[in-house]
C-alpha cells in the first residue's frame, strides 16, 4: 500500500482516482465507480444553509403548548449530609406545578456500568456545590427560580475534599461507599516488560513531573431538554445531547419504564466537546416532571449550571520516567498519573485508562509501564473533553520528549523520527496500529515553518516549538458489555428517487449528518440533496453509540456503506433485466444507472428503484458497524483498541514577553493524517476548531476553585472562565495528510480530536526555545512563565512545576509481556496466559502481520 | 440605545407579577406590537414573544455575543438590551437577512466554508460582519478579527469565519470570487 502525501486536488491524473487497489472499506461489486463523486469533494453541508438561516431548531428552541419550566436547587455546600428538605413554602406558590426531590428518583445512574453512582436529584448526600437537590416545574422560570428560593434544605456539612493530595490523605469521610478504598476511585497498575530492567540499561534517563489543570468544554450553547409524557405510558425526551442511546436506557432505568415507551431525541448541539455525552440530571428530572404533571416541561441551564455540570478535563498530576539509547530510542517508560476526579465517577474509568494507554501509538516505547489513581474530590465531576485523558499525558510525554533531545544534544525532530512506531504494527500494552502517517505530518510542519532556520536561532522571546499526537477512530469496545453493533444505518428508496437515511448517530456541529449523506450519496450515485437523513431519536432510527470517542464517521460510515451497498443491489438486478445489461458492467453515478461500456444506455436513479419496486416491492436496507476485535486479553485492554489511530504533528511560533511572561502564539502549522477526507471541508474546520481548543487549553482555560469557601468554582462565568476570541486566536497553517486506513470507510480516520493533542505542549517547547524557561503545566499563563524566567534570572532552576508527588502505594502491577517479548495478550497472573514463541526474536522491533488476523 | 425606560409605578398583575406592557418597533423591516413582562430582555422578546429563535443566547450576561442583534444598524447585545428599549427602533435578526428566498453573500459564504460548524454562535458573527462590510467594502483580516472579536466561537477557531466575510466581501464588491483550494483542502 501507498503512502499518499498528497492532498486530494493532486492525488493522481483524474483528481481522486485511485491508482492502485482502494484502501479502506469501499463499495464493493457492481457498479464500483473508479472515482468518488461526492467522497472527497467540498460539497456543502447538508444542515449548512438552515444554520446560516437561523431556522436550525437547537433544544431551548423547541416549545410545545402547554409547557411548563423547570429548574433546579442546586447544593450550596461541597459536602454534606442532607439532613432535611421543606418543600411546603415552594409548593404553595401560585404557578408551580410540581416540587421534586431525591426521594421521587431513587435509582441511580451513570454512564459507565461501573459507576452508576448518580441520583437525578441528591437523596440524602450532596458531594459537590452545584449537586442538583430538588427541582420545580412552574408555569415560567421566574416562578420555578422563586419557587427553588422557598425550598428550605437543611445540611449537615462534611469534610470537604478538594485535591487528590487531600483525597489520599483523607480516607474518611468517603465522598462514595465504592471504588479501591478511602477516597480513590481507582487504580490500575499494568507492566508490559520489565522496565526497571530497561531503565537501568538505558544510556540516559529522564525523570520529569508536570501537571495539567482541568478545563471545560464550553459549549456556546447551553444544555437544554424537553420533555413530553403520553397517556398512553410513553415518554419523550428532546435534549441537546451526543449520547442518545445511553440517555435512553439511564431514563428506562430511573424512570422504571420498558426502554421500548421511552424516546430520546438528540437536537443537533450547539456545540458538545465531550460536554454533553453524559448522561444529565436534568434530562432525567424532566422527564420525570413532565409525568408528574401531564404537560410538556422545559429547562434550559444557566452558563453558572453548565460550569458545575462539567464533566470536563480532569486535573492530572503526572510523573514519567523514561529511559532511551545513545540516539534517544526509547527503551523503558514508566507513566504515572495522579487524578481529580470531581464528585463523581461519570466515564472516570476510561478515562484513568486513557492517562496511560495512548503513550505508545506513536513512538514505539519497548517497555512500558503505567500507575494510575483517580481520587473523589468535593467538585463538578470530571469526565471526556475533546481527546479524552490523552491530553495530559501527550502533554508531558512531547514535553520530555525535547528535554531528552536537549539532554542529549540531539535534534528532537530526528528523536522523534526513529522513534515512531512503524506502520501495521503493535505496541507494548496490545494496540494494533495501521496506517500511520506521522513521518509525513512532521516532514510538512518542518518544511511549512521553516523549522531549522528558526529552532534555537530566533531571537530572544521568540521561539519555535513542535509536538505530535495520536488518537482513536472510535473506541474499540462499547460502554456496557454487548455483542451487537456500534452503529446501524437503514435505508429507505422510493420510486421518487429520494432517499431517506437513518441513523442514531448525532450531529454536534462536527457535521456527521453530511458525512453519512455524502458516503450514501456516493455509493449511489446521486447527488447528497437528494438524500434526507433522520438521525439521533431512538424511535426511528437504528442504534449508533454516540458522537464520542471520534467513532462517527468511522463506524457510522462503514454501516453506511454496507446499508448502501445493500441497497443498490437490487436496483442493479432490476436494471440489469430490464436493459438485458451484466450486472458487472452497470455504473451508480450522475443520478444514473448505466452501461460502463456504452454511457448512453441507462436510466434515471428514480427509474430504477420503480424497476426494483415493480419487480421484488418496497426497498430498504440496513448496515451495521462492530469493531475488529482487539488483541490485548489483560484486565484494561478494552480502553485504547481502536480500528484506527489519526496522527497529527503541530509547529507553533510563540513571542513571549519577558517583561511580563505573556505569550503570544502567532502561527501554528499543523498537518493531521486523516486517512481520507470523506469531505475535506468538514476535515479543515475540524482541524482548525482542534488547533483553537488547545491554544484555550494552552494558555488561558482552567477550572479553578476556592478550596477556603468551601471548595466553590472561582469563576462560573464566560466572563472570567477564560477562551480565546478572535484576538487571542493564531494564524493556521494546515496539511492534510492521507494515509488510507484498511479499517476506514473509503480509509478515512477520525480528525475531531487528535489535531488538537500537539498544541499544548508544541507551545511549551516553543516557550522554551523562546526564553529558555519550562512551564511544565498547562495552562501556560504569564505568571507562570515570568516566574519561571524570574527564577532564572537569579540563577535558579527556569522551571515552574509540580516539584512532588503525593504518597500512593502502588499495587504489584499486572505483568503483560509485550508482542515481542513472548506473550499473548494476557497477564502473566491469569491462569490462561500461554506464552507463545517469538515471532521475531531478532529483536525487540516486532512487526505485526495483519493478514493473520 | 436611549435612557432606559423607567420602571418604577409597574403595575401588578393579580398573580403578583408585573402587568404587560407593550412595545412597538420594527423587526426585520416588519412593524411589530407586543405585550410583554416589562422585565424581559430584547433577546427573550424575540424568542418567546415574536418566535424569532434563530437569535442565540450562551449567557445571557452579555458574555459571550451569541445574542448580537442590529438595532438601527448597529450590533447590540440582545440579552442586555430590555424589550421596551426596542421601542421604535429598527430590530434586525438573522431571520432578516436573507432576501426572499436568496441567501445574502455572507450566509452563503458562511454555507460554503463551513463556517457554521454547530451553528449556534453563526447568526451573531454574520450579523456583525453585515454591518463591518457596509462600512468597510474590503476589509484586511486584522480588521475582520477585531470587529468579530465580541464572539466566541467555540468550533471553528474563527479561521473558517474570517475566510467566509472575505469570501462575501468580494462577491459583494462584485467579484468573481470563489471558495480558495487551499483552504478546504490545506496546502
Ligand atoms: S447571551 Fe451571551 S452575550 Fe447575550
Ligand atoms: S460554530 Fe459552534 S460556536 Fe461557532
Amino acid at each position: 500500500m501507498g503512502v499518499s502525501n498528497g492532498t486530494p486536488k493532486d492525488n493522481g491524473a483524474n483528481g481522486h482516482g485511485q491508482t492502485t487497489e482502494p484502501v479502506g472499506r469501499h463499495p464493493r461489486g457492481e457498479g464500483e465507480r473508479s472515482d468518488s463523486a461526492v467522497v472527497g469533494k467540498p460539497f456543502v453541508k447538508v444542515d449548512s444553509r438552515s444554520k446560516v438561516l437561523g431556522t436550525m431548531k437547537f433544544a431551548d428552541d423547541l416549545t410545545l403548548p402547554r409547557m411548563l419550566h423547570a429548574k433546579l436547587l442546586r447544593s450550596t455546600e461541597a459536602h454534606a449530609r442532607i439532613v432535611s428538605i421543606d418543600t411546603t413554602r415552594a409548593e404553595a406558590l401560585e404557578g408551580v406545578y410540581a416540587v421534586l426531590t431525591g426521594r421521587s428518583m431513587p435509582i441511580t445512574y451513570g454512564i459507565l456500568p461501573v459507576s452508576q453512582d448518580e441520583h437525578a436529584l441528591c437523596v440524602d448526600r450532596v458531594r459537590y456545590i452545584g449537586d442538583p437537590v430538588a427541582a420545580v416545574a412552574a408555569v415560567d422560570e421566574e416562578t420555578a427560580e422563586a419557587a427553588c428560593r422557598a425550598i428550605d434544605v437543611v445540611y449537615e456539612r462534611l469534610t470537604a475534599i478538594d485535591s487528590v493530595k487531600t483525597a489520599l490523605e483523607t480516607p474518611e469521610p468517603r465522598i462514595h461507599d465504592y471504588g479501591e478504598e478511602g477516597n480513590i476511585h481507582k487504580r490500575v497498575d499494568l507492566e508490559f516488560g520489565n522496565v526497571d530492567e530497561a531503565l537501568a540499561s538505558s544510556h540516559h534517563v529522564r525523570e520529569d513531573l508536570f501537571f495539567y489543570e482541568g478545563n471545560t468544554h464550553l459549549p456556546l450553547e447551553q444544555h437544554a431538554s424537553l420533555a413530553e409524557w403520553h397517556p398512553d405510558g410513553k415518554v419523550t425526551l428532546w435534549s441537546s445531547t451526543q449520547t442518545p442511546h445511553y440517555v435512553h436506557r439511564a431514563l428506562a432505568k430511573v424512570l422504571e419504564l420498558p426502554p421500548s415507551r421511552v424516546r430520546v431525541v438528540a437536537i443537533p448541539n450547539g456545540g458538545g466537546f465531550g460536554g454533553k455525552s453524559d448522561i444529565f440530571n436534568h434530562e432525567i428530572v424532566v422527564a420525570k416532571l413532565a409525568m408528574v404533571t401531564g404537560r410538556p416541561v422545559k429547562i434550559c441551564l444557566t452558563r453558572e449550571e453548565v460550569f458545575y455540570c462539567h464533566r470536563g478535563r480532569h486535573p492530572v498530576l503526572m510523573r514519567f520516567r523514561t529511559g532511551v539509547d545513545e540516539r534517544g530510542r526509547i527503551l523503558g517508560m514508566h507513566s504515572q498519573t495522579y487524578i481529580d476526579g470531581g464528585a463523581y465517577g461519570s466515564y472516570g474509568v476510561a478515562s484513568t485508562f486513557y492517562t496511560g494507554a495512548l503513550q505508545t501509538v506513536t513512538y514505539h516505547v519497548d517497555r512500558y509501564k503505567f500507575d494510575s489513581v483517580r481520587c473523589f474530590t468535593n467538585k463538578p465531576p470530571c469526565g471526556p473533553k475533546r481527546g479524552h485523558g490523552t491530553p495530559q499525558p501527550r502533554f508531558g510525554l512531547e514535553v520530555q520528549i525535547d528535554k531528552i533531545a536537549a539532554d542529549l544534544g540531539l535534534d528532537p525532530i530526528e528523536v522523534r523520527k526513529q522513534n515512531l512506531v512503524e506502520p501495521h504494527s503493535m505496541t507494548a500494552n496490545w494496540l494494533r496500529v495501521g496506517s500511520m502517517g506521522l513521518g509525513p505530518c512532521i516532514d510538512k510542519v518542518v518544511e511549512g515553518s521553516d523549522w531549522y532556520s528558526k529552532f534555537r536561532k530566533l531571537p530572544y522571546g521568540r521561539g519555535v516549538g513542535l509536538a505530535c499526537g495520536s488518537y482513536l477512530s472510535g473506541a474499540g469496545l462499547p460502554i456496557y458489555w454487548n455483542d451487537m453493533p456500534h452503529s446501524g444505518v437503514q435505508i429507505k428508496l422510493d420510486r421518487s428517487g429520494g432517499v431517506a437515511v437513518f441513523c442514531g448517530a448525532t450531529d454536534i456541529g462536527q457535521g456527521s449528518d453530511s458525512v453519512l449523506a455524502f458516503i450514501v450519496a456516493d455509493v449511489l450515485g446521486i447527488d447528497p440533496v437528494d438524500i434526507r437523513v433522520v438521525c439521533g431519536d431512538t424511535d426511528l432510527t437504528p442504534v449508533d453509540l454516540g458522537s464520542y470517542s471520534s467513532r462517527v464517521t468511522l463506524m457510522m460510515g462503514n454501516a453506511a456503506i454496507e446499508a448502501a451497498e445493500r441497497a443498490r443491489a437490487p436496483l442493479a438486478e432490476a436494471v440489469s433485466k430490464k436493459l438485458s445489461i451484466p450486472r458487472s458492467r452497470l455504473v451508480f453515478g450522475g443520478n444514473r444507472v448505466f452501461d460502463a461500456e456504452n454511457p448512453e444506455t441507462g436510466v434515471t436513479f428514480a427509474e430504477a428503484v420503480q424497476f426494483a419496486e415493480t419487480s421484488i416491492g418496497t426497498i430498504g436496507s440496513t448496515g451495521s458497524y462492530k469493531p475488529p476485535r482487539a488483541p490485548g486479553r489483560y484486565k484494561g485492554a478494552g480502553v485504547g483498541p481502536s480500528p484506527a489511530y489519526s496522527y497529527s504533528a503541530a509547529v507553533a511560533e510563540v513571542d513571549v514577553d519577558p517583561e511580563t511572561g505573556l505569550v503570544a502564539v502567532e502561527r501554528i502549522w499543523i498537518a493531521h493524517d486523516i486517512g481520507r477526507s470523506i469531505n475535506p471541508t468538514l476535515v479543515m474546520g475540524q482541524v482548525e476548531g482542534s488547533v483553537y481548543m488547545g491554544l484555550g487549553e494552552a494558555l488561558m482555560e482552567a477550572m479553578e476553585y476556592r478550596g477556603n469557601r468551601g471548595v466553590v468554582h472561582k469563576f462560573p462565568s464566560m466572563l472570567e472562565y477564560k477562551s480565546p476570541t478572535t484576538m487571542e486566536m493564531c494564524d493556521v497553517v494546515t496539511y492534510l495528510i492521507e494515509d488510507p486506513d484498511p479499517n476506514g470507510p473509503y480509509g478515512a480516520k477520525e480528525v475531531g480530536q487528535g489535531p488538537l493533542l500537539p498544541i499544548m505542549p508544541a507551545v511549551a517547547n516553543a516557550v522554551f526555545d523562546a526564553v529558555g524557561v519550562r512551564v511544565d503545566e498547562v495552562p501556560i499563563s504569564a505568571e507562570k512563565v515570568l516566574k519561571a524566567i524570574l527564577a532564572k534570572a537569579e540563577g535558579k532552576d527556569g522551571r515552574y512545576g509540580p516539584a512532588k508527588t503525593p504518597a500512593v502505594e502502588w499495587h504489584e502491577p499486572h505483568r503483560v509481556p509485550p508482542p515481542w517479548e513472548g506473550g499473548d495478550g494476557r497477564a502473566i497472573d491469569d491462569p490462561k496466559h500461554m506464552p507463545v514463541p517469538l515471532a521475531d526474536p531478532s529483536g525487540h522491533r516486532y512487526k505485526h502481520d495483519m493478514s493473520g488476523d | 440605545m436611549s435612557a432606559p425606560v423607567p420602571l418604577t409605578h409597574i403595575t401588578r398583575a393579580r398573580n403578583g407579577r408585573p402587568a404587560k406592557r407593550r412595545a412597538q418597533f420594527t423587526v426585520n423591516g416588519e412593524p411589530v406590537d407586543v405585550l410583554f413582562a416589562p422585565h424581559k430582555t430584547l433577546l427573550e422578546v424575540l424568542r418567546e414573544d415574536l418566535n424569532l429563535t434563530g437569535t442565540k443566547h450562551g449567557c445571557e450576561l452579555g458574555e459571550c455575543g451569541a445574542c448580537a442583534v442590529l438595532v438601527d444598524g448597529e450590533p447590540v447585545l440582545a440579552c442586555l438590551v430590555l424589550g421596551l428599549d426596542a421601542e421604535g427602533r429598527d430590530v434586525t435578526t438573522v431571520e432578516g437577512m436573507a432576501d426572499g428566498p436568496a441567501l445574502h453573500p455572507i450566509q452563503e459564504a458562511f454555507a460554503q466554508y463551513g463556517a457554521a460548524q454547530c451553528g449556534y454562535c453563526t447568526p451573531s458573527f454574520m450579523l456583525t460582519a453585515q454591518v463591518l462590510l457596509e462600512k468597510n467594502p474590503s476589509p484586511s483580516r486584522d480588521e475582520i478579527r477585531e470587529a468579530l472579536s465580541s464572539s466566541i466561537c467555540r468550533c471553528t477557531g474563527y479561521v473558517k469565519i474570517y475566510e467566509a466575510v472575505e469570501l462575501a466581501a468580494a462577491r459583494m464588491r462584485g467579484e468573481e470570487a470563489d471558495i480558495l483550494e487551499e483552504a478546504i483542502y490545506g496546502r
